[in-house]
This record gives C-alpha cells, structure tokens and sequence, in this order.
C-alpha cells in the first residue's frame, strides 16, 4: 500500500539528502582521482568545516561568515595536511595512506572534542530561513529547502572550476593520467595541493551548511564519510558527475526505502552498491584505468 | 583491521581467564592459611579485597550519542564514592553502618569511555578485573550495554549495578544473580504514564511512535504501546524504528507527517531525542502532533529547548523539585549542587543511588563476599531513599520505587533556569510492575 503524498514527500527528501551527499562525496571523488589517495579523514573534514563556522557564527552571529569560515579554514588545513604528511606518501603503499589518514582523521576528531567537549553544537539557519514551506504534498522546513539550492550552487561552481578553467583541465587531465600531465610540464604536484584543498573545501562547506539541519558533534562524520564512499562506488571513482549521480541514487534509495522500512534502508544502499560493482565494476560514470 | 584487534583481545581475554584458572587453586591454599573465611575464591573475591582500597569500576558513554547524560551520571557516582569515604549524612541514612569507607577500607572509583558499546564496555571491564580485582562494576546508559555487563557480570562473578538502563530485558528476560538495577524501565514507565495520557487526552487517539532499534527501545515502545492499545483504545499508526546515533530524521519524520498520527511518542534517548524532537519543530509535526516522553532523557529541556519541551508529559526516575518531598532528595540535591553547580538531572540521581544501596548491602551483609552481599539484596529490606522507602524484589533484582510524571513548564512559569518540568505525580511502584517471571527472568547461580 502505497500513500503516494509520502511517496512524493519522501522522493523530495532524497533529493535534498542526496544532494548533500554528491557535494561530499564529489571532494572525495576529485581527491582520490587525482592523487590516488583514499583520504579516511573527509569525514573529520565534514565536521571541522561545521565546528569552524559555528566558532565563528558564535562570535559574529553572521551565518555567512559562518560558511565562508568553514569551508576556507577547512580548505586550509586539507592545503596543510597535504604539504605536511599526504605528500609524503604518494610513492607509498595504498595501506600506507588509508593508515596515515586514518590516523588524521582520529587525530582532527579527537582534537576538537578536546577544546569544545562531546556535546552537540546547534549554529541556528538564518532568520528568513527558519520556518515551513508548505509544498502542496507536504510542509517542508524552508531551511531545507534552501539548503537544496544552496548546495546545488556550490556543485555549479565546483563544475565551472573542474570544465570551464584551465586548472580544472589540469585536474581532470591529472585524473586520467598523472604520469603524463608531470611529462609535459605541468608541476603536478602543486596541484595535488590544490585539489586537496579543494575536497577538503568542498566537505567542510557540506558540513557548515548542514549544521543548522543536524546540530554538530565531534563524531559527526564517521557516518557520513562511510555513505560518501558508497556514492563514489556508485559514480565511478574519480568521476565528478559519476559523484553527483551517486549522490543523488543514494539519497533516493535511502529515502525510498525508509517508507517501506526504513530498517532496511542502509541495506538497499549497499545492495545497490554491490549491484553496480557486479554490473560496472567502474561505477556508472567511472572509467577503466583510473586508479 | 577490526578482525586482527578483536581477535587479539580475545585471545588475551581468553590468556587473562586461562590464567585466573591457574591462580584460582593457589588463592584458595592461602586465603585458607591466614584463616580469613572458609569460603573458596569467587570472581574477584577476596583478592579485590586485600589491601587498603577496593576499587569499583565503571565504564560509561563520554564520546557519542549520550555522551551528555554519562557525564552526569559520572558525576553522581564520584559523589557517591567520595560520601561513602567521608561517611556523609545522606550516605548513612541509606546505608547506617558505612563508617568513613567500607568495611574500613577506602573505595575508588576507576572510569572508562563506553560510547555507548557493548563490547567495548566489556573489554574495559576485563582490563579493570585484570589489572585492579574491581569488587563492583557500573555503567550503561545504553540498555545494550546493560544486557551485555550483566552477563558478563554473571561469568566473572563480579557484581554489577546497572547505570541507566530502561529496557524490560535488564531485570527481564536478561537479568542475572549478580546484575541489580535501581531504575524505573519500560514496562512501569509505561504503566505511570499510561493513565495520565488517557486522563488528560481520552480515548481512541492515534500515536506516532519513534523508537530506537535495540533492546531499551523495542521494550519500552512494545509496553507503552500495550498500554494506551489495551487499555484505552489507542491506535499505532506507524513505528519509526531508527539507529542509535541517527544524525537526520527527515525520512523517519516524513512518514510520521503523513501518517495522521495525533500524538508523537518519541522514545528515542539522548541526542538522538534532541535532534529528532528539533527536527519534527523543523518539519511542523510539532505542534501539529502532541509530543510523549514516556522514558525521561536527562537534558532534554535544556538541549532542545523548554519551548519544545512546554507542556510535554514524561515519566522519570527522579527531578530536583522532589526537594520539597523527600528530605533526602534535598540533602542530595543540596550536595550535588554544592560540588558541580549545577542541580542533578535523573541519571547522576540513580547513580548515586546505586552505589549508596550497594555500600547499604554490603556493610549490612559485613562482607564484600559476593553471594552474601547478593542475598543481602535478597532479602528485601526496605530503606530510605531520595524518593522515599523502596526495596529490592529478590526474584528479578529490580527495585521496587515509584516512577515520578513530570510535565514541562512555559519558560515563563520557570522559577530558575533549571525549573524545567513540573512534578505531577509520584506513582507507586508495585502496581506498576509485571509479575518478576513475566518477563522470563532466570537469574543463575550465586557460585
């Protein structure tokens, strides 16, 4: 029995989800194209970007110096960790860099719970955003509602840098292959830099603009960076609208799933995860050859 | 990874057992020798109990979903140890015989991050019986974490009293001789409010519920549910059954606004209850829909805010506004206020309890002798406490004590700003409770 008005609602939701989730997911996606390195601490990136903006919401009440705040101070430390510990390990073994960025990720967790303890932060949506919209199937919080367009924005621009500049040819050329972007000139290795600290941005930007939605705690990226994973699975690695695809599945699926049980829902995230890996092992966008 | 690191633990759990089993034989020779008792070694005992200090140990949430309410029970357990070594007036009313520590010896108090696990919990608890013979553990929070200390509890032989645990299983079909639970839980959290709802809302309602995906919230949901179907009418229209730590309730909360519930019973508990009731703010369902409480979340008010919490029904084990009541609710309110500043929610109260009953027992019993202090419990003595006399029921180890309804208040009838909720009633327990083998409780052997 199918009430189609939560059916509809619901199918909305997975949007607004799924969006979120192809933002993350699609800073992990360009990180780990480009530089081959699985970067476990994009969850932790998710979080410091909200705990930045709520330190600075807090201290100029201005959600918009909130966003900015989170997603450059975040895209700062991704430049950081880079410079100081990821480039280390590019020659390294795959086990190596999960490990080091493992160890990242406990490490920028366990710090932030250290100065602002583990209870749960709110940084509140801004004043013209706080309310319901009745959508006609249903009343929608019009933060989320925003937070839609807000996030569809950031995936515009992010798409602008990736196909309309020079450097983002660079990226994608560096996706397919890096070895041959380095022959012909190119210093890859300062954009290694910069594509980290784009991901990086691009997670810390997701985690400010959620916050208003979740409330932030120290553990808040644990279970987003395991869905993030799904999605490049889903998308095809490296592949940024494979990401945006990815996302957009996931959050439907998640959504979809909730009606009927929403038990089941993670299980047919992954059932469809395992589907895409029988069927395309490459992901639906991904291509053969990349790392 | 995860396989290589348990499978180690395992095998040094299984080394440390291994071990103990060797030593057992050797202790009973010299226990024997010095003609302390006449009774073989069990668990800890007497070894825990030989020098100066015993040591009690309690693995509670301090990082995740009720990381919140562990802290504030931490605190009602340093509160308890520190009165027990000091023999404070409110610890000797509950327990006469504690002189300054227990038995004359000093009591410590060792702590460990949970999170809220079960099998980390447990790890902790190994290392604390390893490397200090703790007499006593504690800890819970979550009734998953409950279930698996008291039977853990039960193999090591080592006594255990639960933190907060609100599932029918800890002193149902789980319990066991040496697990005790002090607070109220599902089923007569579930016959408190039960009534009340009725009373002030008639018959023939429908009920959202949202119910956390493990033991504490199956239970609680299955007796609240019973009740209100049974006895009044009310329909379930849709169970929202959600993870632990769930962050966004926007798909679960979806269903329930276009489910035509009138009333949302939301069960989930510690952050998880404050994003899901902020949320439903979010998506109108409050105040389209009336908000239930049936198992009170220490912080609640103060987290989500009192405007959400304004005229929202919950039962609960203890609230400071008791202080008019019982004049031992005010001499532990008084005493916690003066150490942290801050009035005690109901988990730092059942904490604090715990362990006073527990040091009542065994100074009562003159010994840490684990089958004694047991049978002490067994005997169902009734004692004074912070919300009146209460006993223990030998047959389940559950406490018998009344389950308080509080309703929470405008912020402008707030009379301080921790005035949060409004004492309606306070239930007597006994009626409230099943039958102790309704729930099919075996407790095991005491040796």
């Amino acid at each position: 029995m199918i009430n189609w008005a939560n059916f509809i609602s619901q199918c909305f939701n997975g949007l607004v989800l799924g969006a979120l989730l192809a933002l993350i997911s699609s800073g992990l996606t360009i990180i780990y194209g480009t530089l081959g390195v699985l970067n476990l601490a994009h969850g932790a990136m998710f979080m410091l970007g909200g705990y930045a903006g709520w330190l600075t919401y807090s201290h100029t009440g201005s959600f918009i110096a909130a966003v900015a705040a989170g997603a450059l101070f975040v895209m700062l430390v991704g430049v950081v960790m880079e410079r100081v510990v990821i480039r280390h390990f590019y020659k390294r073994p795959h086990e190596d860099q999960l490990l080091v960025t493992f160890g990242l990720g406990i490490v920028i967790v366990e710090t932030v719970r250290f100065f602002f303890g583990s209870l749960s932060k709110t940084v509140p949506a801004p004043a013209p955003l706080v309310g319901i919209t009745p959508l006609g199937f249903m009343f929608y919080p019009t933060y989320r509602l925003a937070l839609l367009g807000i996030v569809a924005v950031a995936l515009l621009a992010l798409y602008v840098v990736l196909y309309r500049t020079r450097i983002g040819m660079i990226v994608r050329a560096g996706i397919e292959d890096s070895v041959m972007v380095d022959a012909l000139g190119i210093d890859v290795y300062k954009v290694f830099m910069l594509v980290f600290g784009i991901g990086a941005m691009a997670a810390g930007f997701a985690g400010i603009v959620n916050a208003p939605v979740v409330s932030i705690a120290p553990d808040a990226g644990e279970a987003i960076l395991v869905q993030t994973f799904v999605v490049v699975v889903i998308g095809g690695v490296g592949s940024f609208p494979g990401a945006v695809l990815g996302g957009l599945i996931a959050g439907e699926i998640i959504s979809i799933t909730s009606m009927f049980n929403p038990g089941y829902s993670y299980v047919m995230l992954f059932v469809a995860m395992t589907l895409v890996l029988v069927l395309r092992p490459y992901g639906l966008l991904g291509t053969a050859g990349r790392e | 990874m995860s396989n290589q690191v348990s499978r180690r633990s395992v095998l040094r759990a299984g080394a440390g057992l291994a071990g103990g089993a060797l030593l057992a034989p050797a202790f009973a020779d010299a226990v024997f020798a010095v003609g302390v008792n006449d009774k073989p070694p069990i668990g800890t005992w007497p070894e825990g109990t030989q020098g100066d200090t015993v040591y009690v140990a309690a693995t509670v949430p301090r990082t995740g979903t009720y990381a919140v309410q562990g802290e504030d029970e931490l605190k009602g357990w340093q509160l308890a140890v520190e009165h027990i070594n000091t023999g404070h007036p409110l610890l000797k009313k509950i327990a006469p015989k504690v002189t300054k520590g227990l038995l004359g010896k000093k009591v410590e108090l060792l702590v460990a991050d949970s999170a809220a696990k079960p099998n980390q919990a447990v790890q902790e608890q190994q290392t604390f019986i390893n490397q200090h013979k703790i007499i006593l553990m504690t800890g819970s929070t979550s009734s998953a974490v409950a279930v698996a200390l008291n039977k853990f509890a039960q193999r090591e032989k080592v006594l255990y009293v639960t933190g907060i645990s609100g599932s029918n299983d800890t002193t149902g079909k789980d319990c066991v001789r040496y697990g005790f639970r002090q607070n109220f839980y599902g089923e007569t959290a579930a016959n408190a409010i039960g009534p009340v709802l009725v009373k002030a809302f008639g018959k023939n309602r429908k009920a959202a519920f949202m119910t956390p995906d493990y033991t504490y919230g199956h239970t609680v949901t299955k007796s609240v549910n019973d009740y209100l179907t049974k006895n009044a009418g009310w329909t379930m229209v849709t169970n929202q059954v959600s993870p632990l730590g769930t962050q966004d309730f926007s798909q679960y909360l979806t269903n329930i606004a276009n489910s035509g519930a009138e009333f949302l019973i939301n069960v989930n508990w510690g952050r998880d209850a404050v994003l899901s009731i902020q949320q439903a703010k979010q998506f109108g369902i409050i105040p389209k829909m009336t908000l239930v409480v049936p198992y009170q979340i220490p912080f609640l008010a103060k987290e989500a805010g009192p405007e959400l919490t304004a005229g929202v029904y919950a039962a609960t084990d203890f609230w400071w506004t008791l202080e008019d009541r019982f004049p031992l609710a005010k001499m532990f309110v008084d005493a916690f206020y003066k150490k942290y500043n801050y009035r005690p929610e109901w988990g730092a109260n059942n904490s604090y309890m715990s362990f006073a009953i527990w040091a009542r027992m065994v100074s009562e019993a003159g010994t840490f002798y684990p089958p004694d202090v047991i049978k002490q419990y067994e005997k169902g003595e009734t004692f004074p406490s912070t919300v009146g006399d209460v006993h223990f029921r030998a047959a389940d180890h559950q406490l018998v004590r009344p389950v308080i309804i509080v309703r929470g208040k405008k912020p402008s009838d707030m009379k301080n700003n921790e005035d949060y909720w409004e004492v309606l009633e306070v239930v007597p327990g006994e009626p409230l409770m099943q039958k102790p083998d309704a729930f099919g409780c075996k407790l095991g052997d005491y040796t």
